[in-house]
């Protein structure tokens, strides 16, 4: 069934869709509508779950920590400061192995306040032991949330994941969604069969105190073992989504026009949808590049992105965020997957944060930038900040 | 005369001038909705500023042939759709629209009187508001012109059919489903259009 949805209605109903038993969430702009629609298909009778009205963010992520306990799914929303009240909760839901799906809303962090799209949030919380993926369409919003229960919930993962969507860019743009059918997602998820759960008939503890000769450090390492199982695990069921619903996603990056290419662009989230058309028109003219957008930044790529580096001369990495360190968060990952594997010269560009609009002519001039670097074969600075007020270059 | 663009290659591209309360967002997914009913790809989305009633608000809505990837706000669009005049003067209206671009507007005004306000070339008119008064849309001191502009711009544009815009209009509006679609229908008759 096609319906006109926005990113936002897109995360509700991949919710809905996944059957969870408990939502418990608190309203923040962007988000508030995922979580409103939600109610309405909990009011109507569309979905069978449990609303719990909390007082906050992290009494949100408490909730969906305790129901998830019970051995049934559940699911959140959030953006921005909602997601930085929640961070003590997220490393909680991750250690204690509940695959939970929360859907965020990339926002900026005040202040100043903004509403607007930024991944800071997002990024700091990467080492929180969830699973992270950036979307660039509302399909890829719907469809990830079901995968995201599949790949979570399989007994050698049992890690949480947030699906991710920028701001207003998807979560308030209404665009054309193939909603699969109930049945067949039934199918493909399958009833929920918790590895572990609360039950009177076999009491347990869960989250007890742990000596530092006790098993603490091997908690840790299941979980890092557990975040390698969800690299592979991720690619059958991406697989396994694609023949189903008749999708084509690539399991942790999708690379566009790569091949041959001088330069490619690496990026998250929906720059990397803008940036095809550019690759387009740029091709056209001559200019041999490519993007290469990652899905997955927890687990990281660090393959395919060594496989990226094979083919090209040049990669310039778009943030869109900043993280005060050698250049931003995917620059870093980026860089870092890198070192040993080539010598060809990496760029950060960061641009976009609070929602400043990443436009065709600028995504153009950084290409070009790109090009004299992959050329020259080293980079003039190592980070750029790309259409600051006053600077001319990239306006 | 139907004042339409040439399509089939390009992207064509709407821009909304309304003020909070009047619809201009939910305009725009209308207009994206029937689009996509006749088979095109859309995306609508709103300019988030200060939500308040009465302030300022701006919406797009991007039509195409091929999937639309374009994730930037619409600088230069092919047609502009002003569902208060009042806002003219106050927000550059004309802004980015191309040449060959069309606006329309809601006002009592012919286009001539218009054009004497607006330094363009193809201008519309048409009186959506005591349209929506006729057919009890809204209050009689804020009407909700969103559903009868659009009929206004199915013909203006001859993009859509106004067939397809009212029957976006009934699955869409919030209420009053019927008397919507008519005060779409009445402003489609009714548009003063004006150019060359």
């Amino acid at each position: 069934m096609k319906m006109i949805l926005t990113g936002n209605e897109s995360a509700a109903w991949g919710a809905r869709l996944s059957r969870p038993k408990v939502v418990a969430a608190y309203p923040i702009t962007p988000q508030t509508s995922i979580i409103e629609t939600i109610a309405s298909f909990i009011a109507n009778g569309e979905m069978d779950a449990r609303y719990i009205r909390v007082e906050s963010e992290h009494s949100a992520m408490a909730a969906c920590i305790a129901a998830q306990n019970t051995g049934v799914r559940t699911f959140t929303a959030t953006s921005a400061h909602g997601l930085a009240l929640m961070h003590e909760m997220l490393i909680w839901a991750s250690g204690a192995r509940l695959p939970i799906v929360m859907s965020v809303v990339n926002r900026a962090m005040a202040p100043p306040w903004s509403v607007w799209t930024d991944q800071l949030d997002t990024m700091a919380q990467r080492d929180t032991g969830w699973i992270q993926i950036y979307t660039e369409n509302n399909q890829e919003v719907i469809d990830s949330i079901i995968m995201s229960y599949k790949i979570g919930e399989k007994h050698n993962i049992l890690l949480p994941s947030m699906v991710i969507e920028d701001a207003f860019i998807l979560s308030h743009t209404s665009e054309g969604v193939d909603i699969p059918e109930q049945e067949k997602v039934d199918e493909f998820l399958g009833e929920y069969d918790p590895a572990f759960k609360l039950d009177p008939d076999e009491p347990a503890g869960f989250g007890s105190l742990i000596m530092p000769e006790g098993p603490y450090m091997e908690f840790r390492y299941k979980m890092a073992l557990a975040m390698e199982d969800a690299r592979k695990e991720t690619g059958e069921v991406v697989k396994e989504f694609n023949e189903i619903f008749g999708r084509n996603y690539s399991p942790f990056v999708e690379e566009y026009r790569t091949e041959d290419a001088d330069a490619v662009m690496v990026v998250l989230g929906t720059i990397g949808s803008t940036a095809k058309d550019v690759v387009d028109n740029m091709r056209g003219e001559g200019y041999k590049v490519g993007v290469a957008r990652v899905r997955y930044f927890r687990p990281f790529p660090v393959e395919e992105i060594r496989n990226i580096a094979r083919k090209t001369n040049m990669l310039g990495v778009a943030d869109r965020s900043y993280s005060f360190g050698p250049g931003a968060n995917l620059y870093a990952e980026t860089k870092s997957s890198l070192y040993g594997f080539t010598d060809i010269p990496v760029k950060n560009y960061v641009m976009g944060l609070g929602g400043r609009d990443i436009t065709p002519k600028i995504l153009e001039k950084v290409f070009k930038d790109m090009l004299l670097i992959s050329k020259k074969g080293v980079v003039d600075k190592e980070v750029e900040w790309v259409g600051l007020q006053g600077d001319e270059r990239w306006s | 005369m139907i004042m339409s663009l040439p399509i089939g290659d390009r992207m064509i591209e709407i821009r909304f001038h309304g003020r909070g309360g009047q619809g201009s967002v939910m305009a725009s997914k209308i207009l994206a909705k029937a689009f996509f009913m006749e088979e095109k790809y859309v995306s609508a989305f709103p300019y988030y500023g200060v939500e308040r009633r009465g302030a300022p608000v701006t919406a797009f809505t991007r039509m195409d042939d091929k999937p639309i990837r374009a994730r930037y706000q619409i600088y230069e669009p092919d047609y502009v759709i002003v569902l208060d005049a009042s806002l003219i003067g106050a927000v550059d209206v004309l802004k980015g629209l191309k040449k060959d671009g069309y606006i329309l507007i809601n006002t009592i005004k012919s286009p001539e009187e218009m054009k004497k306000v607006l330094n363009h070339k193809n201008i519309a008119t048409v009186d959506a508001t005591t349209i929506a008064i006729k057919h009890h849309l809204g209050s009689q001191t804020a009407p909700i012109v969103n559903t009868a502009i659009l009929g206004a711009f199915a013909r203006m544009s001859g993009l859509v059919k106004i067939e397809t815009i009212m029957d976006a209009i009934r699955q869409a509006a919030p209420a009053k489903q019927e008397e919507n679609a008519l005060a779409a229908k009445e402003a489609y008759e009714n548009v003063k259009l004006g150019g060359d």
